[in-house]
C-alpha cells in the first residue's frame, strides 16, 4: 500500500502494523493487515460489521496476539504481548465496550492498574488532578461518581479522561460515537481536536460517514479482513467508501411506498409510569399507531423511551393510563401476553437482551417458536426442524457465521442485530417495535435494517421505532412523535419534518414554539 | 451475672477466632473472582496437620507453617484447575474438600506414635495458652478480650490490616477489579491469572490457619471431623460480611457467639436443641442477602457478591 500523502513519505509512522493476520476458529478475522499511523493525524478505520476493525486494535493493544506480522511503535520492533505492554509504549484505547468497573468510583477507575501508584494512593490528589483534566479538556464528570450511576455518554467521557490520566499520546477510538447523541459526539470531536494539536496521533473506527469527515485526514477500509483501500478524506466520498466497504452500491435514501393506515393496532392513553426512585418517566403520553405505518419516537435518550417500550413489551409496569393492542386492553400484562398477542421487540441493548451469547445461533433464532409445532413435538426439540428453521433465517437475512452452532456471542454487532431481527420479525403478528435498531451497525446492515422495517410496514404491520438519528427518522417514519421528559412535544409528518425544529422539540421547545427559534435562527443566519 | 457476660464473651472470641480466619482467606480468594468450595477439606487438613506436628516437635510455630503449607497446596491445585484449566470452581471446590476430608481422617489414624497404634485421636500436645495482657485483662467484661491465645491476638491485628489491604492499597484496588471486571483488569494491565493465583493461594493458607487454632487451641487435640461443618459455615460467613474483612468479624462473633451460649445454655439444661440454635447463622445471612437486594432495588448501593466470581476467564474469548 503506498502512502497517500507525499507529505508524510519522509515521516516515521507513530505506528506501523505490517502483514497482521489473526485467526479466531472458522473466522480469519485479520489477513496480512499493513497499517500506519503518522504524528498529528486522525486515521479513520473503517469497514463493516466484523471486517476485523476490533480485532487488529486488540492486536494493537496486546489483547489478542496476532498470528502472523510485526509492530513498530515510532519506528521500532514493539513486542506486546499483553496492554501492560501496551501501556508503556503510550498506546491507549477505548474499547467498543466500555472497559469499566462498575461498582468502583470514576478515580478509581482512572487509576487501576497504573505502575506508578502509590502503596496507598492518595484519592483527594487524584481527584484534584482529574478535575484539573475535566476543566483543561471540558470533560465534565464527578470523580467520586459511582461508574454505575453514570449514563453512557457520562462513562464514556471516564473512557477519555482514563486515556489522558494515563498519558496515553497515540489513541485508539473503537466507535466512540455509537452510543453517543449528537451534541456528546460534537464535544468529543472537539477534544480529540485539542488532543491532536498537543501532538497525539488517534485512529478513530466509527460507522458514521460524516464522521469520517468532521474527525479523520486519511482514512483506512477493510473489507473482510483485508485492507481495501487507503484514501485521504478530502479526496473521497461516502459513496465511494460505502462501495469500498460493503463491495456493492449502497442506497442512502430508501424508496417507501405512500403510507395507507388502516386500524389502529397500538393505542397508548394517557400512560404515566415512574422510575426506581420514584420520579415520573412518562407523563400522561398518548399515541396511535395504525397497521402500515411507521410511527418514530425522536429524542435524546433517556427522555423515557425505554419505559415507553418496556411498559408496551410487558418488562415494565405503568403507574396508570392504557396500551391497547389491536383492540385488546394490554396494559401491564406479561410478556408473553404481549407476545401471544402478536408484539415483536428489538431492545435497546442487543447484547444483554436481545440474545443470549453463550447459546448457538439457531438456538437464539427459534427462541420464539419454542412453543409450538414444529421446532417442538409433545414437548420434545425437534432438532431438524430446529436447523431447518435456522437455516432459511440465516439465509433469508444473510447472517454471516462460521455455522449454525456458534455461540452467538462470537458474532459481530451487524450480524447480532441480524440474528434479533430474524427471529422478531418471523415472529410478528401486527406490531414491531424496535428501539435503536441500527446503533453500531455498518452501512449495509443499517441499510438492510431499516428496509426490513419498511416491508414490515409494506405488509401491514405496525412499527414504532425509537431512534436518536434523525436521519433514519426521516427516511424510514411515516410520522415522527417528539419525547422529552416523557412527555410527547408534538407530532410531524415525516415528509414535512424540518430537522431544526425537531431538534429544537427534544430540547423542550413545544411544536410551536419550535418552529418560531427554527424560524428565528434562519433569520439570524441571513442577517450575518 | 457480670462473669456469666464475661465467660460468653470469652468463649465467643475463642469460638470465632477460627472463623475470622478461614472467612478473611476466603474473602480475598472471592474477591479476585474464584469461588473455593475446598474449605472445609483445607481446614481439616491444617487442623491435623497442626496438631501431628505439634505432638511430634512441640513446635508451635512449625506447626503453623505446616498447617499453612497444607493450605498452600490444596488451594494451588484448586487454582491451577480453575484458572489454568478452566474447570467449574464448584465441582473442582468440591473435589478438594470430600479429598482434603478423607485425606485428613486417614492421617490422623497414621501420623500418631505407635504406642498409639499410629492414631492421633486421644492424645495431647502443646496447645496456644491464654496470654492475659496486664490491666487491660483486668477491666471488667471487656477484659475477656485481653485473656486469650496469640492467634486471637493474631486476629486483631489481622482484620485491620485485611481490610486496609484490601480497600486502601492499590493492590486491594487491583485485586477487587479483577473479581468485578477481568475483562477490565486486563485491559488496565493488571494481570488477572497471577491475580487470581496468588490470592486463591494466599486465601487457602489462611483458611488452613483457621483450621490450625481449632486443634491446637479451641479444642485441643485431633478428633475426627473437628471442624464440624465449620468450612460451609465460613461460606456463609464471607456473604454475611459482604466480602469485607473488616465485618468478618460479625459473622465470627454471630456465629461464636451462638456457640457460647449453646454451651452456656446446655450447662443450664435448656431445652433448645443443638441444631436448631446451628441454624441461626445461616438464617441471618439469609436475612442479609434479602436485606442487600432490597437496598440494591432501592438503587442506594451496590453491595453484593462480585460480579464475576466462579466465571473463569481468558483473554481471547468474548
Ligand atoms: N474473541 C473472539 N473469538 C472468536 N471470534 C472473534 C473474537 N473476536 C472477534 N471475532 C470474530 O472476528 C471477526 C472480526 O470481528 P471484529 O470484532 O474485529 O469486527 P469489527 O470490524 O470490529 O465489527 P463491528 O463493526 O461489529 O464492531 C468477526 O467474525 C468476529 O465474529
Ligand atoms: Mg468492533
Amino acid at each position: 500500500m503506498e502512502d497517500t500523502m507525499a507529505l508524510q513519505n519522509d515521516l516515521t509512522p507513530v505506528v506501523e502494523m505490517k502483514g497482521i493476520t489473526k485467526h479466531f476458529p472458522g473466522v480469519t478475522a485479520n489477513n496480512q493487515v499493513t497499517l500506519k499511523l503518522y504524528p498529528g493525524e486522525v486515521l479513520a478505520l473503517l469497514g463493516e460489521n466484523g471486517a476485523g476493525k476490533s480485532s487488529l486494535m486488540n492486536v494493537l493493544v496486546g489483547l489478542y496476539r496476532q498470528d502472523e506480522g510485526e509492530i513498530l511503535v515510532r519506528g521500532t520492533p514493539a513486542e506486546i504481548h499483553s496492554p501492560k505492554d501496551a501501556v508503556q509504549l503510550g498506546l491507549g484505547m477505548v474499547h467498543q465496550n466500555f472497559k469499566l468497573v462498575e461498582t468502583m468510583t470514576v478515580a478509581e477507575n482512572v487509576v487501576l492498574g497504573l505502575k506508578h501508584l502509590d502503596f496507598i494512593p492518595s484519592f483527594s490528589e487524584i481527584c484534584r488532578r482529574i478535575n484539573t483534566i475535566s476543566r483543561q479538556y471540558n470533560l465534565q464528570v464527578d470523580p467520586r461518581a459511582y461508574i454505575w450511576q453514570l449514563g453512557v455518554g457520562e462513562q464514556q467521557r471516564v473512557e477519555i479522561l482514563k486515556l489522558i490520566y494515563r498519558g496515553a499520546d497515540i489513541l485508539i477510538l473503537d466507535e466512540p460515537t455509537a452510543v453517543l447523541t449528537p451534541q456528546e459526539s460534537g464535544e468529543l470531536s472537539r477534544i480529540i481536536a485539542q488532543m491532536i494539536d498537543e501532538g497525539k496521533s488517534a485512529i478513530f473506527i466509527t460507522h458514521k460517514m460524516e464522521e469520517i469527515k468532521r474527525f479523520s485526514q486519511r482514512v483506512q477500509v477493510l473489507r473482510k479482513g483485508e485492507t481495501a483501500a487507503v484514501l485521504e478524506t478530502s479526496k473521497t466520498t461516502p459513496s465511494e467508501l460505502a462501495r469500498l466497504m460493503v463491495g456493492r452500491e449502497v442506497l442512502f435514501r430508501l424508496e417507501k411506498k405512500i403510507c395507507c393506515p388502516g386500524e389502529p393496532v397500538l393505542e397508548v392513553k394517557n400512560l404515566c409510569a415512574s422510575n426506581e426512585a420514584g420520579r415520573p418517566s412518562l407523563q400522561d403520553l398518548s399515541f396511535i399507531i395504525r397497521a402500515g405505518e411507521i410511527l418514530g419516537i425522536a429524542g435524546v435518550a433517556g427522555n423515557g423511551q425505554r419505559k415507553l417500550t418496556e411498559v408496551i413489551t410487558g418488562l415494565d409496569r405503568a403507574d396508570s393510563g392504557k396500551v391497547v393492542i389491536q383492540g385488546k386492553d394490554m396494559t401491564n400484562r406479561t410478556p408473553l401476553d404481549l407476545i401471544q398477542s402478536g408484539v415483536s421487540h428489538i431492545p435497546p441493548d442487543r447484547i444483554s437482551m436481545g440474545i443470549v451469547g453463550d447459546m448457538s445461533v439457531a438456538s437464539n433464532l427459534v427462541m420464539k417458536e419454542y412453543r409450538s409445532e414444529p421446532v417442538v413435538k409433545r414437548g420434545i426439540f425437534n432438532y431438524k426442524e430446529v436447523a431447518k428453521s435456522a437455516k432459511e433465517k440465516i439465509d433469508a437475512y444473510n447472517i454471516s457465521t462460521p455455522s449454525q452452532n456458534t455461540e452467538a456471542k462470537f458474532l459481530s454487532g451487524g450480524n447480532i442485530q441480524k440474528i434479533i431481527l430474524a427471529r422478531e420479525i418471523g415472529a410478528c403478528r401486527g406490531l414491531l417495535i424496535a428501539s435503536y435498531p441500527s446503533r453500531g451497525l455498518d452501512v449495509g446492515a443499517m441499510e438492510a435494517v431499516r428496509l426490513q422495517l419498511i416491508d414490515q410496514r409494506n405488509i401491514g404491520n405496525a412499527v414504532l421505532l425509537v431512534s436518536e438519528d434523525l436521519e433514519e427518522l426521516i427516511t424510514v417514519a411515516d410520522r415522527i412523535a417528539v419525547i422529552y421528559e416523557g412527555r410527547i412535544m408534538g407530532e410531524v409528518p415525516a415528509e414535512k419534518a424540518d430537522i431544526k425544529i425537531i431538534g429544537h422539540m427534544m430540547a423542550g421547545a413545544s411544536l410551536k414554539g419550535a418552529a418560531q427559534a427554527a424560524a428565528e435562527a434562519e433569520l439570524g443566519e441571513d442577517g450575518i | 451475672m457480670m462473669l456469666l457476660v464475661q465467660s460468653i464473651i470469652a468463649i465467643t472470641i475463642r469460638a470465632g477466632t477460627s472463623l475470622v480466619y478461614a472467612t478473611i482467606g476466603e474473602i480475598y480468594t472471592e474477591r479476585t473472582g474464584v469461588l473455593n468450595l475446598g474449605l472445609e477439606g483445607m481446614m481439616l487438613m491444617g487442623a491435623v496437620t497442626a496438631f501431628a506436628v505439634a505432638y511430634h516437635t512441640g513446635s508451635l510455630v512449625l506447626s503453623l507453617l505446616v498447617a499453612m503449607s497444607m493450605g498452600l497446596v490444596l488451594s494451588a491445585i484448586h487454582a491451577f484447575l480453575c484458572i489454568t484449566m478452566r474447570a467449574n470452581q464448584v465441582v473442582s471446590g468440591l473435589s478438594i474438600t470430600l479429598f482434603g476430608t478423607g485425606m485428613a481422617s486417614f492421617l490422623g489414624q497414621r501420623l500418631g506414635p505407635a504406642e498409639n497404634s499410629f492414631y492421633l485421636v486421644g492424645l495431647t500436645s502443646v496447645r496456644f495458652n491464654r496470654i492475659a495482657v496486664p490491666f487491660l485483662s483486668d477491666i471488667p467484661i471487656l477484659g475477656a478480650l485481653f485473656n486469650q491465645d496469640i492467634m486471637t491476638y493474631g486476629m486483631y491485628i489481622l482484620i485491620p490490616l485485611a481490610w486496609f489491604y484490601m480497600f486502601k492499597t492499590k493492590h486491594g484496588l487491583n485485586l477487587r477489579s479483577v473479581g468485578e471486571s477481568p475483562h477490565t483488569a486486563d485491559a488496565m494491565g493488571i494481570s488477572v491469572t497471577k491475580t487470581r493465583y496468588l490470592f486463591t493461594i494466599v486465601g487457602g493458607m489462611f483458611v488452613s490457619l483457621g483450621g490450625a487454632h481449632l486443634s491446637l487451641s479451641y479444642t485441643p487435640g485431633w478428633t475426627e471431623n473437628i471442624t464440624g461443618g465449620r468450612g460451609w459455615i465460613v461460606i456463609a460467613l464471607v456473604i454475611f460480611s459482604m466480602w469485607n474483612p473488616a465485618r468478618a468479624i460479625y459473622g465470627a462473633l454471630l456465629f461464636g457467639g451462638i456457640n457460647a451460649i449453646q454451651f452456656r445454655l446446655q450447662i443450664a439444661g435448656a431445652a433448645i436443641p443443638a441444631p436448631v440454635l446451628n441454624m441461626f447463622p445461616y438464617l441471618a445471612t439469609i436475612a442479609v442477602l434479602v436485606l442487600v437486594t432490597w437496598l440494591e432495588s432501592k438503587g442506594k448501593k451496590r453491595l453484593g457478591a462480585p460480579a464475576a466470581l466462579a466465571v473463569s476467564y481468558m483473554r481471547e474469548d468474548k
